[in-house]
């Protein structure tokens, strides 16, 4: 009844009060201003670096051809193609095994399964290379499984990029494979395909597109993270750590900028390929579908229990030992428990207070982040009109899953650091950085609560309009509350990530403001491995610390608001 | 919490107190010094002048160069205290150094300052290759103690020795530049050429080459001497080699960036710098400093130190230095295979 009367109010909130429509209007541009700043124009501003020289002059494609020429650049493109491509290939088949293991079996436990396969997500991709120095290194535990071999160089990058890409694959492919139509697997039995040819004919096909989406999003990460390679790379030059040697090292801003450019081609590919195949993917699960459940099978169990066993222990000894190193006195001549690693004070990376600064970065992000993201998307899913603002608005949104970390970082410096821009002044302090971390995971925050607040229907918004309350109040009656366990996810995340970053912020670091993350680069520098351990440790521990209470709040908060979920 | 609130409540009394405080100016400071000692130089010229606060950036020295450099037209920086010599003479070179004769400079060995009227630059210490060698892991290697450059070239080492990478680490191009006026250009480049193969990694810092010998990470490690001796006063299993053939060094030294908006503090930093409270801070880091008569015997450190120096033109190795970066980087970071 409700909507046969309001399709005749095709388009409900643009009759309502003309100020309503004015405020509306007004939050969508600033929504799109502070995106654009954040975000639009640095880009912008690397484009116009990479053709300048170092004054600023205009040199067209100089640069471009240097760095071309030069072989110490083009051999560290060929080295990330390659790595790029291992790491892709590995984790692939490890994710998938891990989530098929999960999803597709009885398994008793899975949700612990589930955090120790997304345990990466709480550290630094620094971390795991830390780890695989003390298992792996000249002194390390394991030494000898190497055969006089040496971790430092490219397999040593691949085992840490794999630990560090895994959760990421892992996400991916189990949203794949839980979208499993159970009446194909009946389908299947019925015409007597063994549990093989199931497997390659259903399970397989159905999960293509999720596998091809996680190995583009695997290959970019690996390209743009120097944190692996920095410290178990040894002489293995890679794309990412080139550019950080440009402008940090060199402060050649310029060929930084080329070099920024060259790694966004990769992510601009996976992004058009992905728009692709989200086209082709749409009807894979339609309504009637029935979701799969598997059939009791105690030899398909075993096989996945020692998988899962497999994974989860190498993934917990590269977050463990590390945590453990740090609390070794003089490794590999003191094996004496001490503290002293946590006294940051004789070693270079700011210490504690670059830890207190990175929680007070990740608080802030977490917090404001969510706040943005969710009006955001509200404005997205639930204004009516303002077709143009909309779709600029979400193009935006969509904008930073294609750039990666290092390369807004980039445009940061270049467009921030400009003595003309009148915000210069906010260059190197907090409040800039937090702007990048939003920034920077942006697309990943609105697309959850975009998603949660596509369950709401739209015509909770036309009846309020109709009863003429304005849109603001509706937002905070009705969407909030029905967002909210959605919304600690965006928190949750926005938190993790801006603790455990490397990429973009630490172009833009100043020393007043150092950060755990880019701390440990720094004490990896000048050899003080214990205490880059020390600090990783701490930010694992706070990621992990704030995720828990997170859940809890949110188990909480599913038993007061979501009630009416339930049926019944 | 309760600690949150006495600091925040400590932090506006402060803010509250501070106009009756003496005026405070903050004077940013670039930096190549070790961490460890950023500490105690910064307390010390504070407890000195109460009415200034250093804010330092710290950075290997090819970092802190480069930065200078860049912002040249934009100085950030108001003093430099505690970068080598050689990256001063650079930033000379470009007229970026604001003259100053520093009160009692006149009693500095006049080696270490600058032949300019009024002085650019004024030395601190010196500081020199080392190598540090790990006793146990050589032993259980079967590796000899070498005891020249020379020696490092040779097949049994390969694989085994870390050094600094000469752009980013002022350690690193001592080396590189004392090798090359010792041996002369073309030996020089011969010279590492060979040590190239036998190099496990180029690292960033100065100090690593030596925390990895002393943690045993690889056996031998192209450092400096302050960091040596304090990984041995620690305890770590080292000795430190001087090899035979001389020692490329350099000086720490202190300069005042031209256009500082803070030149009365600067000036004050300055002074500082060439004091004798300095010169004692100094001298428990380095064997050899600035000033006369200061210098203390360092157990780890041989007595004929100052004398193993080697032969070090500054104004050339200054001049040179981006050509032989270039030709280094050329050598040894594009080859066209990763050597392990």
């Amino acid at each position: 009844m409700l909507s046969a009367v309001l399709r005749w109010r095709p388009r409900g909130g643009q009759t309502g009060i003309a100020g309503e429509a004015r405020i509306a209007s007004l939050l969508l541009w600033a929504l799109v201003a502070v995106l654009l700043l954040g975000l639009g124009l640095p880009l912008l501003f690397i484009f116009a670096k990479a053709v300048q020289d170092g004054d600023g002059g205009f040199v067209g494609l100089v640069n471009f051809a240097q760095v071309l020429q030069s072989p110490g650049l083009m051999r560290a493109s060929s080295n990330s193609l390659q790595l790029g491509l291992t790491v892709t290939a590995l984790v692939l088949p490890l994710a998938f095994a891990f989530a098929w293991a999960l999803l597709r079996s009885r398994l008793w436990g899975r949700g612990l399964w589930r955090q120790i396969g997304l345990s990466p997500l709480l550290a630094p991709s620094l971390m795991p290379a830390i780890s695989l120095v003390y298992l792996f290194g000249n002194q390390g535990l394991l030494k000898d499984w190497l055969h006089g071999g040496n971790i430092y160089g490219f397999w040593g990058v691949v085992l840490g990029e794999l630990f560090y890409t895994f959760p990421h694959a892992l996400l991916i492919i189990m949203t794949a494979l839980s979208a499993a139509d159970a009446r194909l697997y009946e389908a299947g039995r019925v015409l007597g395909a063994g549990p093989l040819r199931q497997f390659l004919t259903i399970t397989l096909p159905g999960v293509r597109y999720g596998l091809v989406s996680a190995g583009l999003v695997v290959f970019t990460l690996v390209l743009t993270d120097f944190g692996v390679p920095k410290v178990v790379g040894g002489d293995f030059n890679v794309l990412a750590v080139e550019a950080f040697k440009q402008v940090i090292g060199q402060q050649n801003f310029p060929r930084g900028a080329v070099v920024g450019l060259l790694l966004l081609l990769p992510a601009i590919l996976s992004c058009l390929v992905e728009r692709r195949m989200a086209r082709r993917q749409q009807a894979a699960l339609t309504a009637r579908a029935q979701p799969f459940a598997p059939a009791p099978s105690w030899l398909r169990d075993a096989c996945a229990l020692l998988l899962l066993l497999a994974i989860s222990l190498l993934l917990l000894a590269l977050l463990g030992v590390g945590v453990a190193a740090s609390f070794i006195k003089y490794w590999p001549y003191n094996l004496d428990f001490t503290l002293a690693h946590y006294q940051f004070d004789t070693v270079d990376g700011g210490g504690w207070s670059a830890y207190v600064n990175s929680l007070q970065l990740a608080t802030a992000t977490a917090v404001l982040g969510s706040l943005l993201v969710f009006v955001g998307a509200c404005v997205c899913e639930k204004l009516p009109g303002m077709a143009l603002g909309r779709s600029l608005l979400r193009f935006l949104a969509m904008l930073p899953m294609a750039v990666p970390g290092l390369v807004l970082g980039l445009g940061y410096v270049f467009f921030f650091n400009h003595p003309a821009n009148p915000l210069h002044g906010w260059y190197g302090s907090l409040g800039l950085m937090v702007l990048c971390c939003i920034a920077h995971f942006y697309t990943t925050a609105h697309l959850t609560a975009a998603t949660a607040l596509k369950q709401l229907d739209g015509e909770f918004e036309a009846v309020a309009a109709s009863l003429k309350v304005p849109f603001w109040v509706t937002w905070w009656r009705v969407s909030l509350p029905v967002c909210l366990p959605a919304l600690v996810d965006v928190a949750r995340f926005l938190f993790v990530s801006a603790m455990t970053t490397l990429s973009a912020l630490i172009f833009i670091m100043t020393p007043e403001h150092s950060l755990a993350a880019v701390s440990i680069i720094t004490m990896d520098d000048a050899g003080d491995t214990a205490a880059a351990a020390a600090m990783a440790t701490l930010v694992v521990l706070s990621s992990a610390g704030l995720s828990l209470l997170l859940s809890l709040l949110e188990r909480l908060l599913g038993r007061r608001n979501q009630r009416w979920r339930k049926p019944g | 919490m309760k600690k949150q609130m006495a600091a925040c409540i400590g932090l506006v009394c402060t803010g509250l107190m501070a106009p009756l405080a003496q005026a405070t100016t903050t004077l940013t400071v670039y930096s190549a010094l070790e961490a460890d000692q950023v500490k105690d130089y910064k307390e010390a010229f504070e407890k000195a002048n109460p009415d200034i606060e250093l804010r330092f950036v710290r950075e290997s020295t090819g970092v802190i160069t480069a930065k200078l450099l860049s912002e040249k037209n934009n100085p950030q920086a108001d003093v430099v205290w505690g970068l080598a010599a050689t990256s001063l003479m650079i930033l000379d070179q470009q007229g970026m150094l604001q003259g100053y004769v520093p009160k009692g400079v006149e009693k500095l060995n006049r080696e270490f300052v600058d032949k300019a009227h009024p002085p650019k630059w004024t030395g601190m210490d010196v500081w020199a290759a080392t190598i540090c060698f790990n006793t146990v892991e050589a032993a259980k290697k079967g590796l000899p103690k070498p005891e020249s450059w020379a020696d490092l070239t040779k097949p049994v080492y390969k694989g085994q020795i870390v050094m600094p990478h000469p752009a980013s680490s002022g350690t690193g191009y001592l080396d590189v530049s004392a090798w090359l006026q010792m041996m002369g250009e073309k030996k020089g480049w011969d010279y590492m050429d060979k040590l190239h193969v036998n190099m496990a990694q180029y690292v960033h810092s100065g100090s690593k080459p030596c925390k990895m010998a002393a943690a045993g990470e690889y056996p031998i490690g192209i450092s400096f001497e302050y960091r040596g001796a304090e990984l041995k006063e620690k305890g770590a299993p080292i000795d430190l080699v001087y090899p035979k053939e001389g020692l490329g060094w350099d000086l720490e030294a202190t300069a005042i960036l031209k256009g500082s908006k803070n030149l009365a503090a600067a000036k004050k930093l300055a002074d500082f710098s060439v004091s004798l409270p300095a010169m004692q801070l100094y001298e428990k880091n380095y064997a050899v400093v600035a000033m006369p008569g200061v210098a203390k015997q360092n157990p780890y450190i041989p007595t004929d130190y100052a004398k193993r120096l080697s032969k070090n033109n500054f104004a050339w190795a200054a001049k040179n230095r981006e050509a032989i970066l270039q030709e280094w980087s050329r050598r040894y970071e594009s080859k066209a295979a990763p050597k392990n």
